[in-house]
């Protein structure tokens, strides 16, 4: 059945008002809809990050649901524990079953780099979990440094554009195509300015038995360099370009869950973002159509996967 | 009376586990705690437990592993050594900061680089500050009997512990142990009810939420005081073991100390050897004894402070050096127990058996006969002490 | 809760937070520089404005928009922009 608004609108509210994330950020938006999405009750465990210490500030927490955060690299892990207690405490007749989801939230530093060991292990043990990424392309928390999530181009504060060297040099890392190759029962990309393809994401992968994986965007206004207000625009525009297809992958197969009419220049996407600003003084033109080349080069590759 | 019956160290740990039957274990292998992992897992696959067994990718996701299960009500058990426990740091002081009364069986070994698979304490001495409880013991005896001591201790202090034993020199000796039966390790543990878990059907708790300047100190203060705490309630659990399973565990051992004028601190299993020179000391009328450390965290300062105040000579042995150029933990701790005494002992210091290094008789007789010579001359020609290595 | 004045004995251990959704307690709308002002007249309640809100400011009472939670609200415009253009019953206006 489709995702209604109307519907969603009678669920009570998972994430409470009164957390410090800046204005117009995203990543409370997804976790909203992420918590919208799961009808069951659920465990959150965050991996270190923007998320956790705008929502976790002592004595206030946002979280209605039960909700732990261990250590920066360690959300993985810590939730296959949380998920292991309660298959054992039901089994030896301590707990009831009430269904219970496993979720993991973890920015792209969490997910990507430091948390990508414990993350490949959880999944491959097979713990009925979902791990979420949200991935705002570089480690907001502690002041806007690159990840192996950065795009090529972007200016952070240990990627700098500077005056002989113009920003990360490097492509992105393909997180989900990575975890797509643990062959794990559903893996997915979105994006909340898409929230019906999110939450209709969110729905199956709890509902799948086994681990899943989604791999959300999540512009970040400060460290992106955007108005708030642009936040869904942003989001959306990344899914236009090609930037950030919107995918499944559901027991291997692919499929694009969206597909823009016609595929805009990523140079559109780019200019509106502080953080490539450089990109765009003459001389760097090269840069920009690498980019570009790369995002054909990876839209034409997905495509043939979900043919 | 239980069963006799021959195991090494690392048997007679996994026994304990095997009867305690907690409800998760998550663990990563390493020399010399590998075995630990590896019976586990086969009374598993045998049905001889029916815990929950995670086989981590790592030991910092077994112990991220074990907070989680800790977290959510599960009785939770790891094992580990050396660089694996290093590699748990980060999450040990999460663990006790968030008050989980996680207990790791944890067998000495030496810290690289070099790399070396042999005893020594640098790997739990480098986890003293890390609020777990810390357990040291001689024997495979010692190991098994304090393993299921801990659960207890962990679970009335809210505390994680740790219980370790000397790599291969425990962990692969071969003893004759008493194993108590099944039936009454499980009457001893008894039902674990956690006070807060993220699987309360009533509320939803935040576990490891963020600190600023306004609470971070009070939350640490709970925990010194947890600690504190926790001295009275390791000496409750000793008792009741003793009373019911007629084996008597303090927070140190005393052997021959009464009247002692020179005494040796050690931990772990030179316990053992030390005790074989005292004896022989005392048939040739030296007045030598032995004080063994069982319980390192807390530190039960005030009641060694006691008990070696009126033994003029001390030596305490460490197996681990600080790299502080003051010698080893133990040292340094002693020491500062004694400085409120008015007439305080002399105390000196070894570090021994490094890497494995073997710390024979004779060099426990030589210990002696320095502090017989300082009691001699009245000076102390050195203070931290070498003990078993080339010059 | 004023914990704030509490010493360590009274605090819940483990730095654990008992309940749920205590930030309610913390009020962010004071961060405002701009006041996303909501027209009755003109929302058809599609509720757009309310599944993009990064703070749950969106007031809602029988699955229709009622108003704007100012005690919350951070004013990022984001409901004002993405409400849609035919309708755009809601507009920024500077906080006084
Ligand atoms: C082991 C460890 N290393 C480094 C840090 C510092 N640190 C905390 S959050 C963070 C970056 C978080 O980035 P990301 O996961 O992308 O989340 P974001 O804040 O961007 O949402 C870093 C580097 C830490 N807490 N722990
Ligand atoms: S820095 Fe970015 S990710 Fe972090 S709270 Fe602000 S907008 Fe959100
Ligand atoms: S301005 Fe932003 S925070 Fe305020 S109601 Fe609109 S979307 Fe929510």
């Amino acid at each position: 059945m489709a995702v209604r608004l109307k519907d969603l609108a009678k669920k009570p509210e998972g994430l409470a008002s009164g957390h410090r994330g800046c204005a117009g950020c995203m990543e409370p938006i997804a976790v909203r809809q992420i918590l919208l999405a799961i009808d069951n009750p659920c465990v959150v465990c965050c991996t270190t990050g923007c998320l956790e210490v705008v929502t976790t500030i002592f004595p206030f927490t946002a979280w209605k649901v039960p909700f732990i955060h261990s250590a920066f690299e360690s959300a993985a892990a810590t939730i296959s524990g949380v998920e292991t207690a309660y298959k054992v405490l039901k089994k030896r007749g301590k707990i009831k079953d009430r269904g219970t989801k496993f979720i993991a939230i973890g920015g792209d530093g969490g997910t990507y780099d430091i948390g990508f060991q414990a993350l490949s292990g959880a999944i491959e043990r097979g713990h009925d979990i979902v791990y979420i990424c949200l991935d705002n392309e570089a480690y907001m928390n502690t002041g806007i440094q690159r990840s192996s999530a950065t795009p090529m181009g972007a200016h952070t504060t240990t990627s700098p554009a500077g005056k002989v060297i113009p920003g990360k040099r490097e492509f992105r890392k393909d997180l989900t195509r990575c975890i797509a190759s643990h062959n794990i029962p559903y893996v997915a990309q979105a994006v909340p300015s898409k929230w019906r393809d999110l939450i209709t994401k969110v729905k199956k992968a709890v509902e799948v038995k086994g681990p899943a994986f989604i791999n959300i965007l999540s512009p970040c206004r400060l460290g992106w360099g955007y108005p708030p207000e642009d936040t869904i625009e942003i989001g959306n525009e990344a899914v236009e370009t090609c930037f950030w297809p919107i995918y499944e992958v559901e027991d291997g197969k692919w499929r694009l869950t969206y597909k823009p009419k016609e595929k805009k220049p990523v140079s559109e996407w780019l200019k509106k973002q502080g953080r490539f600003k450089h990109l765009f003084k003459p001389g760097n033109e090269s840069i920009l159509e690498e980019i570009q080349d790369h995002i054909d080069q990876e839209w034409e590759r997905l495509q043939r996967l979900c043919s | 009376m239980g069963k006799i019956s021959a195991k090494t160290g690392n048997e007679a740990m996994a026994e304990a586990m095997r009867q305690i039957n907690p409800d998760v274990v998550a663990a990563y292998p390493i020399t010399p705690a590998t075995e630990i992992v590896q019976i586990f897992a086969g009374f598993k696959s045998d049905g001889l437990v029916d815990t929950e067994f995670i086989a981590t990718e790592s030991e910092h996701s077994a112990l991220s592993a074990c907070i989680g299960s800790a977290a959510s009500g599960a009785r939770t058990m790891t094992a580990t050594a050396s660089q694996g426990l290093v590699l748990m740091q980060e999450m040990l002081y999460i663990a006790s900061g968030l008050r989980l009364p996680i207990v790791i069986a944890e067998v000495n070994r030496a810290l690289s680089s070099p790399i070396n698979i042999h005893c020594d304490h640098s790997d739990t001495m480098g986890a003293r500050d890390s609020g777990w409880i810390q357990i040291y013991s001689e024997n495979a005896q010692e190991a098994y009997d304090n393993l299921i001591q801990a659960v207890r201790i962990a679970e009335s202090a809210l505390l994680p512990v740790m219980v370790t034993i000397d790599g291969f020199i425990i962990s692969h000796g071969m003893e004759r142990i008493e194993i108590i039966p099944d039936e009454e390790v499980k009457g001893f543990i008894g039902e674990y009810r956690p006070r807060y878990t993220l699987l309360d059907e009533e509320r939803s708790i935040t576990m490891g939420a963020i600190d600023f300047t306004d609470y971070f100190f009070e939350h640490k203060r709970q925990q010194i005081e947890a600690m504190k705490e926790a001295k009275e309630k390791i000496i409750e659990v000793s008792k009741e073991f003793n009373s019911r399973f007629k084996r008597d565990y303090g927070l140190f051992e005393c052997y021959r100390l009464e009247d002692a004028r020179y005494a040796l601190v050690v931990l772990g299993s030179t316990g053992g050897t030390v005790k074989v020179v005292v004896d022989e000391l005392r048939e040739d009328g030296v007045k030598a004894g032995l004080l063994k450390v069982r319980v390192f965290r807390p530190f039960p300062w005030q009641e060694i402070k006691d008990t070696l105040a009126y033994i003029p000579f001390i030596a305490v042995m460490d197996r681990s050096d600080g790299l502080s150029s003051l010698g080893g933990p133990v040292f340094q701790e002693i020491r500062s127990a004694l400085y409120d005494i008015d007439s305080r002992p002399k105390v000196i210091n070894y570090i021994y058996g490094l890497g494995g290094r073997d710390t024979k008789l004779h060099h426990i007789k030589q210990v002696f006969q320095d502090l017989q010579g300082i009691d001699r001359t009245g000076r102390i020609d050195g203070l931290i002490n070498y003990l078993g290595v080339r010059e | 809760m004023s914990l704030k004045t509490k010493g360590w004995r009274e605090l819940p251990i483990g730095g654990l937070i008992l309940e749920g959704g205590t930030s309610e307690m913390y009020k962010t709308g004071g961060w405002r520089s701009l006041k996303p002002i909501w027209s009755e007249e003109k929302c058809t309640h599609c509720l757009t404005c309310w599944i993009y809100c990064p703070d749950s400011a969106i007031l809602l009472s029988d699955e229709k928009v009622q108003g704007i939670n100012y005690d919350y609200c951070k004013g990022c415009g984001i409901c004002a922009k993405e409400c849609p253009t035919k309708v755009k019953a809601i507009e920024m206006v500077e906080e006084r």
